[in-house]
């Protein structure tokens, strides 16, 4: 299994996924807190980044209503932990399924439909839409004035319970970003994986050649959505409140879709470095602009919407592609 | 008299729809004719509505003067944000597109924040509280300068297009992008021409609707979608089609806000796309395409 996965990655490919894991590994001794809550925030967007790139990079379905996966599982999970005092990894049980049967459901409406391109991707926001609106008017979460989880300090971190200092959610989230990187390296070299790229390049050509097009559309979907809720569950526990305003709103969901694109779209490495650049890059930006005592709400945006804007205009398969040829690592498009 | 209050919430709801039909107009002439997704429409017409705050405050002018100028300047951004940025995309896949317009959209909101602030802004005109009544019917006044100009605008934008020289080389170009270069049409122009005339419509849109409702930076994506929902129920690309959406749209959210909640009423408008989209994709204007 393992020798499959590392078969054909350049050398330099396998030294530099062991340099990043045993960097970000070591990364808590050293950073302050701040970097922490930094790390932490690049941590989510890489994984959910690697969720969204499975439809848009795998199958070239562009969806851009991601933030509905991820608010169904933190809402879920925090839902029943505050009504019933339900565990966060119990949470999870029921989240999952729930976020993986509306993405089966969205799927199946626009696959079904032949509800394709732009207009696939207004579904998706439309759906978000119905949630945010829903979770607005919905009483037993709180409605629009918020869920919030009980917050006291722990002494000790509870994993069980998703209780206790940053550091636990940093080596949570590093795990679930690791797992997917190799979740995601597996699947594309699988009859899945090929089948996909097959349906992204060309879905006529992939269905004349008898590939079930609709079946491998929803397994990607399935796959994203589920993937997607998991990293909401960790954000309810770590943030402690929910409001269907922020975490439905489309622009989390454009969030969500920046880090993959400027990283590069189809790629594995793509959304981690994308995470990496982006939210350190604005942080750096928003440090600065503290550090000169101007306080300026919404510079960070307008920063990345210059990012997005520079990168399809200059780079349009992403910075990884570019960088990979750069430090030779030619790793072949996937 | 509760039959009153359907009728006139009715009517509201079918005027304001006529200045949201203008505003999709503009997305459906970009589409129909550039073939170029404006996912920043809303935040175009966000734009729009903060030049007139601004202008008001400056000079209090009213909005049914100042409609011609802001629909000049914001034909202007159209047409360089065309030649400057989109041109180079138009043979480029449709996400990248989407995405170049979506960095618009994120630096538009924000840079409206940073100049603004977060507040909600709006208009005073002397008129802002009269009403017209007619029998058992109340109606707005400034909803019903708004519908009226909104129609005066679309009746001036079906002229151009076909009566003028311009617009039916702009027609021809949406017709057959091939056939239009062999003619020697001047393609990239008449794009940026088309996506002025675009922006220009949601410039009088976004005036006319400062009439009616606040701004705040936050609320163009929205009025983006909103755009798409009324362009996709209509037929994207037909112009009629954008109208009769705006006002079944308008329709919609005005009887939605009245008999749930006014905060419900975008999910109608979203239950509608949705429906559109299943069922009859072309929308109620579209003509089928293979």
């Amino acid at each position: 299994m393992i020798a499959r996965l590392i078969s054909d990655v350049p050398p330099r490919g396998l030294a530099l996924f062991g340099v990043l894991l045993v960097a970000l590994i070591a990364a808590p001794a050293f950073a302050g807190d701040y970097l922490l809550t930094v790390l932490i925030v690049i941590l989510y967007f890489a994984y959910i980044g690697q969720a969204w790139n499975i439809m848009m990079g795998f199958v070239g379905q562009l969806s851009l209503g991601h933030a509905l996966y991820v608010g169904l599982g933190s809402y879920i999970a925090a839902a029943l932990f505050v009504r019933f005092g339900v565990g966060p990894w119990w949470g999870l049980v029921v989240a999952v399924p729930i976020a993986a049967a509306v993405g089966a459901f969205i799927g199946f409406l626009a696959f079904r439909f032949r509800v394709a391109g732009v207009y696939f991707a207004i579904l998706t926001i439309a759906f978000a839409e119905f949630a945010r609106v829903g979770f607005d008017h919905l009483q037993w979460t709180g409605g629009s004035g918020g869920l919030f989880l009980p917050v006291a300090q722990y002494s000790y971190n509870d994993v069980w319970r998703l209780r206790g200092h940053p550091v636990m959610f940093y080596y949570i989230l590093l795990a679930a970003t690791a797992l997917a990187f190799v979740l995601c390296r597996a699947l594309l070299q699988s009859r899945v994986g090929y089948f996909w790229r097959a349906i992204r390049e060309d879905e006529e050509a992939a269905r004349a050649a008898g590939i079930d097009t609709f079946h491998y559309k929803m397994i990607a979907v399935v796959v994203s959505a589920a993937m997607t809720s998991f990293a909401g569950v960790i954000y309810a526990f770590y943030y402690n409140n929910l409001f269907p305003e922020q975490v439905f709103h489309i622009l989390r969901s454009i969030e969500i879709i920046l880090g993959p694109i400027v990283g590069g779209v189809g790629t594995l490495f793509g959304p981690i470095l994308g995470a990496f650049l982006l939210t350190g890059l604005a942080e750096t930006l928003t440090a600065a602009l503290a550090a000169l005592g101007i306080d300026l709400p919404g510079a960070k945006q307008v920063f990345y919407g210059v990012c997005l804007l520079l990168v399809v205009t200059a780079l349009p398969d992403g910075v990884w592609p570019w960088l990979a040829r750069r430090i030779g690592l030619t790793e072949r498009k996937s | 008299m509760p039959v009153d209050i359907y009728l006139n919430v009715a009517v509201g709801g079918i005027l304001t729809g006529l200045v949201y039909g203008l505003m999709a107009l503009g997305l459906s002439v970009i589409f129909g004719v550039v073939r170029v997704v404006n996912f920043a429409h809303g935040e175009m017409m966000t734009m729009a509505m903060y030049i007139a705050v601004t202008l008001f405050g400056a000079f209090h002018l009213d909005p049914l003067v100042m409609m011609v100028p802001i629909a000049a300047v914001m034909f202007a951004f159209g047409y360089l944000l065309q030649v400057r940025l989109i041109n180079p995309f138009v043979t480029r896949p449709e996400y990248m597109q989407f995405l170049l317009l979506v960095a618009v959209a994120i630096i538009i909101i924000n840079g409206l924040l940073i100049i603004y602030g977060p507040d909600a802004r709006n208009v005073q005109t002397s008129y802002s509280y009269d009403s017209f009544q007619i029998g058992p019917l109340i109606i707005d006044a400034t909803k019903l300068y708004a519908g009226i100009a909104a129609v005066v605008v679309a009746s001036l934008l079906f002229g151009f297009f076909r009566y003028t020289r311009h617009g039916t080389a702009i027609r021809a170009c949406a017709d057959n992008y091939t056939g239009a270069l062999v003619v020697g049409l001047d393609v990239k122009r008449l794009y940026a021409l088309t996506f002025g005339v675009g922006a220009a419509c949601v410039g009088a849109a976004g005036t006319m609707l400062l009439l009616i409702f606040d701004v705040t930076p936050s609320a163009g994506p929205a009025y983006t979608l909103l755009a798409f929902v009324i362009v996709i129920t209509g037929g994207l690309g037909s112009m009629p089609g954008a109208l009769i959406g705006g006002v079944l749209i308008g329709f919609t959210e005005a009887m939605a806000g009245l008999l749930f909640s006014p905060s419900a009423k975008s999910m109608f408008a979203f239950a509608i796309l949705v429906l559109v989209l299943l069922l009859r994709p072309q929308g109620i204007m579209g003509k089928r395409t293979a």
